[in-house]
């Protein structure tokens, strides 16, 4: 059971209801296969720093959870069919990585406040 | 008269350039966040290149570390690939 952590870009005309059941319906597929979600953060709309298929602005979703190594594979499939996201990355953490993202969920960072302070 | 005294026409320079240290050992930093851009644009410079070691400060360990997450950044386009004046 790895860590792994996924951020999507959908294209910005999406709805805000669209955006939620596109959430809930790849949750529940991961939870299907076998693994289960820690955290889902939504950024929203975001402006993007080079256009990307001629859009300037995308609505951004970060999602972390746990599964084994073969769901990676089904959901890049589901990505890719999928032609209301952009773009997607899915990456693993390690356990520094872990352990960043949940302290930087519950509560700031001493050190990084200071440095970008 | 020591033989090998050098006399310098102008003043050696007196003041030691700032010591570079590589700021993950300093303050402890185990993991570099690429969703964290203000972070990483500390790394690249006005043009979105990343900045090499001599430069940065960074050990040879964390600059892998920053480079990896620079790149998944700019894949993400959280980060632009080039252009100017960024910061």
């Amino acid at each position: 059971m790895n860590n792994y952590e996924l951020m999507v870009i959908f294209t910005p005309v999406l709805s805000e209801e669209d955006f939620k059941s596109a959430q809930k319906k790849y949750q529940d597929f991961i939870k299907e296969n076998g693994g289960d979600t820690v955290a889902s953060n939504p950024w929203g709309l975001k402006s993007l720093a080079y256009p990307i298929d001629k859009k300037t602005t995308g609505i951004y979703w970060i999602l972390e959870f746990t599964g084994p190594a073969t769901i990676n594979e089904k959901l890049k499939i589901q990505f890719l069919r999928d032609e209301q996201i952009m773009r997607h990355m899915i990456t693993r953490l390690d356990k520094n990585a872990v352990e960043y993202n949940h302290i930087k969920r519950n509560g700031g960072f001493p050190v990084h406040k200071a440095i970008e302070a | 008269m020591a033989k090998n005294e050098i006399k310098y026409l102008t003043a050696i320079k007196q003041e030691k350039p700032k010591k570079k240290f590589c700021r993950f050992k300093k303050y402890g930093i185990k993991y570099v966040d690429y969703k964290d851009v203000e972070f990483l644009k500390k790394f690249i410079n006005e043009q979105g290149k990343m900045l090499p070691r001599r430069l940065s400060g960074n050990s040879l360990k964390y600059q892998r570390k920053v480079a990896d997450a620079v790149k998944k950044s700019r894949q993400m386009a959280l980060l632009p690939y080039v252009t100017d004046l960024l910061k």
